[in-house]
């Protein structure tokens, strides 16, 4: 029973109850995402599998098997960091930083879902194109809390980067 | 978390046959029977996961869309057929939980969602008849804010969660079963119960029964449908009330309509009164006042949450009002 997390190849734990954050940090030794609330309600433990977000707290590893699991880790490539981590730098999108990862992963997530058309709660038209406004980013990135006051930072960053991904 | 094994299952036969232990439960996204696990108020010995059976959707002989039990809630929510001939599913997906638990989640899992009552989770100070059939409701007399102020019983008066299912009462869905005794169908509005005196049980699926797919009739009114979700925040939060409603008209007179509740009671809520006394008559603030009123004479107000019944009453009067202009 193997998982592939940030492109290598990793083998599951025994114990099913091990969840894949536990999995990722106590196991893989990978502490970027966080355990923050540890029942999906802060999305700090947000990862992306198979490109899509997820919360590693409610999910178990085993129900992951095969899978390709990318965390805060897996976004760089060798010393170049990925475009959303350097507009998080760009524009103060943090200050404790507690929340980053889960919201670079997520974003990131967010990016494919409004690319293909995920229409969200605050989609006027939910059949038109989505058009990454303000508004719409608030509601598509509600599932990660920042507490520190970066909020505003986070999604001018989140704007910037995927605004443009979007538009290619 | 108690111990306890996983299986997945290969197909329905399989997951019938491994879900057939009498603490044997099946695990669909996990993101309410995990959590439940984790606070040991569920304590299953075996999870079958079920998220390898059905996941398609798939349009029906009949103009339907027949949606596979494992269908993740963002695919449900982004299929183009729901959102344009279906918008107040799409919308209730997407007002319910965040974007991440909507990937993991599975539909027949959103079905079987356990209440979110704080007295349900608290197996260290709390009495629950939902948790401890029995043991008393520590909710009718502490801060039930968010509880039911329709169909409760003296043992609960905890809410259902599910956003999805809202829309799912108003629109006539069937849910397709599997058990040991062969498949049947159920019409939606029947499978949640009301707490009555067995709050333990909150539908009518026999032991060891499996939710296979869920199937939408055909609605053509229903293109022209909502689903509006008042919250203490604008995002990410559970319901305090929701409405899902549909709307036809024919000039000023009301052909048919559809509505449903949310948050205000143990099972999704359909407004069979309000739309009685709806059908025929015009579309007027007036009528959707009266309607409302009706469906919410019979509201019993704990003492924190008698704001429901006015929420209610304003919400379903504002959304009939939106629809009516966009029928016109």
């Amino acid at each position: 029973m193997s998982i592939n997390v940030n492109g290598s190849t990793a083998e599951l734990p025994i114990d099913a109850r091990v969840s894949l954050l536990d999995f990722l940090r106590d196991h893989l030794q990978l502490y970027g995402s966080k355990k923050g609330c540890n029942q999906g309600a802060c999305g700090a433990c947000t990862v992306l599998v198979d490109g899509e977000r997820i919360l590693s707290c409610l999910a178990l590893a085993v129900q992951y098997e095969g899978r390709k699991i990318t965390t805060v880790e897996g976004l760089a490539e060798g010393n170049a960091l990925h475009a959303l981590q350097q507009a998080f730098i760009d524009h103060d999108g943090f200050q404790c930083g507690y929340c980053t990862p889960g919201q670079i992963c997520s974003a990131i997530g967010m990016g494919s879902e409004a690319k293909r058309g995920v229409p969200s709660y605050v989609s006027g038209d939910l059949a038109a194109d989505v058009i990454l406004t303000r508004e719409e980013l608030q509601e598509r990135m509600s599932g990660n809390l920042c507490r520190c006051g970066a909020h505003n930072g986070i999604i001018d960053a989140i704007h910037e980067t995927m605004a443009a991904e979007i538009a290619e | 978390m108690t111990p306890f094994s996983y299986v997945r299952a290969g197909d329905t036969a399989d997951a019938l046959r491994l879900g057939a232990g009498s603490a044997a439960a099946y695990l669909g996204g996990g993101t309410n029977l995990v959590d439940l696990m984790r606070e040991t108020v569920a304590r299953p010995d075996t999870l079958v996961d079920v998220t390898g059976l059905s996941n398609t959707i798939e349009e029906t002989d009949g103009g339907g869309i027949l949606i596979g039990a494992a269908v993740r809630n963002t695919a449900l929510a982004e299929h183009r057929a729901v959102r344009t001939r279906y918008p107040m599913l799409a919308r209730a997906i997407l007002a319910g939980a965040s974007a991440q638990i909507r990937n993991m989640a599975t539909v027949g899992g959103n079905l079987l969602q356990r209440t979110r009552c704080s007295y349900f989770y608290d197996t260290d100070g709390s009495r629950c008849n939902k948790r401890v059939p029995g043991s008393g409701c520590d909710a009718m007399e502490g801060f039930n804010r968010n509880h039911a102020i329709l169909g409760a019983s003296i043992t609960c008066v905890a809410t259902h969660p599910s956003d999805m299912c809202v829309a799912l009462a108003a629109l006539d869905a069937t849910v397709h079963l599997q058990g040991g005794r062969g498949p049947r169908t159920l019409p939606f509005s029947e499978l949640h119960r009301l707490p009555v005196d067995h709050p333990e049980i909150d539908t009518v699926l026999e032991p060891g029964e499996l939710i296979t797919a869920l199937e939408l009739p055909p609605l053509p009114f229903a293109k022209t449908s909502t689903y509006r979700k008042v919250r203490d925040r604008a995002s990410y939060a559970f319901a305090l009330v929701s409405v899902a409603a549909a709307l036809q008209l024919d000039g000023e007179r009301i052909e048919d309509v559809r509505i449903a509740l949310g948050g205000v009671a143990h099972k999704p809520w359909r407004a069979w009164k309000a739309e009685a006394a709806l059908r025929n008559g015009p579309a007027t603030e007036q009528a959707f006042r009266a309607a409302a009123i009706a469906e919410l004479a019979d509201a019993k107000p704990l003492r924190d949450n008698s704001f429901k019944v006015e929420l209610a009453t304003r919400t379903l009067i504002a959304v009939l009002g939106d629809l009516a202009g966009a029928a016109a």
